[in-house]
């Protein structure tokens, strides 16, 4: 649009949150800042049209207008009438006006039920291997020539390709990479053209990347620092997600241990696992039924209250009496969003809950208070 | 206008092909009115009938125009009033109000408008009414004060008349049938619809005053008539200027129409849908591809653009996957299988994808669960996959309940196409135990 000079205004459906936002943009870059500024406080649809009508009566254009929407995934969410309406723009407003829909979401999951007029669909393939390699081989680095930069991209599409294509991503792995790529050459242990030498010495190097930056547990800089200090062994530090430890309080480590039983195991094993006396349970119904598909595999299941508290008080070794104070732990629980609750209806009267923590997080809590939470478990019985 | 065309009768290629584009593209594009209507005698000889009962003897009408979408419903409309302007009588009287349900979402805006149309915005106002009926009725008045005669009749063409039926009470409606109805003030109501079920959208009491008067604009053509009106498309008219041009070009779109393979083209898209629409998308299509190099639409241009018109959009898309994704999708398809169509979440997804690694003991694919998981919900950003329920927030990530929003053969079709496929994916993916 640039390059061949016509008029145009980009919209990004993120940034315009109204309708009201989306309609100034456009006059704006059509017209001028009169336009806008006559637009009422909270334009419909009608005052855009009647607005743009008038505009286009003034200053007659000699070309198409092109309005360039992104993001238009967005606008399924907004008013029912925008879509059908921004598609047969060029009827409403009889002027030589384009509309361009970009988005990353197929078009039949656009169309609104009642139908509308339906657009020119392009699809834009997504680059082949051999294309993003000359795409990122680009912009190469100015202090090395071009086909080590691009044996370089080489390498770096070899562990990354398979597991993702996205241009941006991918640049910013590259421009992250290099540097550690370069350094046996800088340090004179291996020459440029010496490739398998860079390539065994970035290999590991570039697996750790994915198993860090890629996921955004190490924020990019300090991956950089990480790379400048060579003592220190890269993913030592721990990421966001090594964050795992919280500190609760005793009682709340019970609760939350409890709550953790009470969903992953079924309610009625709970005779099995917490009373002193149980009967004999037969094993081989038992085994048949732990041959059924596994309760991690298929997430917590919700729970009432009163079960909470049984399972709480059998496993907690001192006497407990219920007070007040932790009653407001299962609660600050959930604020916390370690539990959740469902069935908002009855507040006070049997609550349900669900425990949102994983088994990395709750075995780690119990040793903290010496109660082995597998033995307890139902699924690895 | 004669000697000019003698003295154009060779202008360039360049130029003609110019004109082509120019002729052709205002024709599909623009929805230029045609110069008659075709196929549609009878309902046209209906409404303008119809049209000009009101305009010159000013009886008061309501009609309902109703068919699928791109049937030609404002076409028609817009040559009856064009033959209907051409009257003085009529263009000196008649006045028009033109509604759009996507515009006018609420009776406010569209009082509004109205009055914006009649011009009578100085008459209105400041004035405070109490009610939307009082504000018609006085906007009605004013055009019988304004005239010397009794009063100008109004035409209201309400288009997408369904969402004006969505609105709060149907005010706008049940007031403008009930001035048809009361002999007031001459005015026709048009409305132009695709919904068959219209009248069941109505209120009673609109209902019982609107006439009841419906035409059916329902596409009754065959094959051949389908044929003829693809050449009358893209033929070019009489006045062009360059006769010896217009001559080749049409005889060329002659022998493209009796082309077998294009009649196969045709034949198919005439079976998917009949209306004119998604033909003009066709034809805009092969119509891009000619230039001063190539100045004749050949019969493969034809089966291009109808291979990009047809084209999966969801198959295109799983082009573009990566490796792990695709496998993910396969264990999704595999799921889908074993347990018939019940929702799944991630985990079970990983599972299964290991369960595949195991078997392959590859540790090609030997991904981290986090990388799996950013796989995964890459799928769910491109709605390929969605949540089975709404309540999203509360349940954690690897818990929620998806669905696959793709179909067997689609996966299977695209594996076939994707490029460098690993082997051992495609027999994963062909049998579950492979």
């Amino acid at each position: 649009m640039e390059e061949l000079e016509l008029p145009h205004a980009t919209v990004s459906c993120v940034e315009c949150v109204s309708a009201a936002l989306l309609f100034e943009q456009v006059l704006l870059s059509f017209f001028g800042c009169d336009a806008a500024s006559l637009l009422p406080r909270s334009p419909s649809l009608s005052d855009f049209v009647r607005i743009y009508r008038q505009q286009s009566s003034q200053f007659p254009a000699e070309q198409t207008r092109y309005i360039i929407m992104e993001k238009t995934e967005l606008l399924r969410d907004a008013d029912a009438n925008l879509l059908p309406a921004l598609l047969r723009l060029q009827e409403l407003v009889e002027d030589n006006v384009t509309v361009i829909l970009l988005s990353e979401i197929v078009w039949e999951t656009f169309r609104p039920n009642t139908g509308c007029f339906e657009p020119l669909l392009l699809h834009f393939p997504d680059y082949s291997k051999d294309e993003l390699k000359q795409v990122l081989s680009k912009n190469k680095h100015p202090s090395y020539s071009a086909e080590f930069y691009s044996s370089y991209i080489n390498i770096l599409l070899g562990v990354f390709y398979s597991v993702c294509r996205d241009l941006r991503e991918l640049r910013h792995l590259a421009a992250l990479n290099f540097l550690k790529f370069c350094e046996p050459v800088e340090e004179g242990k291996a020459k440029v053209g010496d490739t398998h030498k860079l390539w065994k010495n970035i290999e590991p190097h570039l697996k750790k990347a994915m198993r860090t930056v890629y996921l955004r547990e190490v924020s990019s800089l300090q991956w950089e620092q990480i790379q400048q200090m060579e003592e220190q062994e890269t993913g030592a530090v721990r990421g966001l997600s090594a964050h795992t430890h919280v500190e609760l309080p005793y009682y709340s480590k019970f609760l939350l241990i409890a709550a953790y039983l009470a969903s992953y195991n079924p309610a009625r094993t709970d005779k099995r696992f917490f009373v002193k006396h149980h009967g004999k349970i037969r094993k081989t119904n038992f085994l048949k039924k732990n041959e059924k598909t596994s309760n991690h595999l298929l997430g917590p299941k919700p729970f009432p209250l009163d079960r909470l508290l049984a399972i709480f008080y059998s496993v907690v070794d001192s006497r407990v009496a219920p007070t007040a104070s932790i009653f407001s732990q299962i609660s600050s629980l959930v604020t916390l969003q370690l539990l959740v609750q469902i069935s908002h209806d009855d507040q006070l009267d049997a609550p349900k809950y669900k425990c949102a923590v994983t088994l990395d997080f709750i075995s780690a809590i119990s040793r903290t208070v010496n109660f082995d939470i597998v033995k307890y478990l139902y699924d690895f019985l | 206008m004669s000697k000019r065309k003698v003295k154009d009768a060779h202008l360039p290629v360049g130029e003609c092909i110019t004109q082509v584009h120019q002729i052709l593209r205002q024709r599909f594009c623009h929805q230029q009115l045609p110069d008659r209507p075709l196929g549609v005698e009878a309902q046209h000889k209906h409404l303008a009938e119809l049209l000009k009962r009101t305009a010159v003897h000013g009886e008061s009408n309501s009609v309902l125009i109703v068919g699928p979408r791109g049937a030609g419903k404002t076409t028609l409309l817009k040559c009856v009033l064009r033959e209907l302007m051409k009257e003085t009588e009529v263009h000196k009287n008649l006045l028009q109000v033109h509604l759009n349900g996507l515009l006018q979402t609420d009776d406010r805006i569209a009082l509004k408008e109205i009055t914006r149309q009649l011009h009578l915005e100085n008459v209105v106002g400041d004035k405070v009414f109490g009610s939307f009926a009082e504000n018609l009725a006085f906007l009605l008045d004013a055009l019988k004060k304004g005239e010397r005669s009794s009063s100008r009749p109004v035409l209201f063409v309400l288009e997408e008349f369904d969402l004006f039926a969505h609105h709060k009470n149907q005010t706008l409606l049940y007031n403008l049938f009930d001035v048809s109805q009361s002999a007031q003030a001459p005015i026709a109501v048009v409305g132009l619809t695709c919904r068959l079920d219209v009248l069941e959208l109505l209120e009673k009491r609109v209902k019982s005053r609107f006439s009841h008067r419906q035409i059916y604009l329902l596409s009754s053509l065959t094959f051949t008539q389908y044929l003829e009106r693809v050449q009358t498309q893209l033929s070019l008219p009489g006045d062009f200027p360059d006769r010896k041009f217009a001559q080749e070009w049409n005889a060329s779109i002659k022998t493209l129409c009796e082309d077998k393979s294009v009649e196969d083209v045709l034949q198919r898209h005439f079976n998917s849908s009949k209306d004119f629409r998604s033909l003009h998308l066709l034809l805009m299509l092969c119509l891009s591809r000619v230039s001063v190099s190539k100045p004749v639409i050949k019969q493969a241009d034809l089966l291009d653009a109808s291979r990009l018109y047809s084209a999966d959009s969801k198959a295109n898309m799983l082009h573009g996957l990566s490796i792990l994704e695709l496998c993910l999708i396969i264990a999704m398809k595999h799921l889908n299988d074993v347990y018939e169509g019940e929702p799944f979440n991630l985990q079970m997804v990983h599972n299964e994808f290991k369960k595949f690694l195991q078997r392959k003991s590859s540790s090609m694919y030997n991904y981290e669960k986090p990388v799996v998981m950013k796989a995964f919900e890459h799928l769910q950003q491109l709605e390929l996959i969605r949540p089975a329920d709404a309540s999203s927030a509360k349940v954690q990530r690897e818990f929620q309940l998806m669905r696959l929003m793709l179909d067997h053969g689609q996966i299977m079709e695209a594996l076939q196409k994707y490029p460098q496929c690993p082997t051992d994916v495609k027999q994963w993916a062909t049998s579950a135990f492979a």
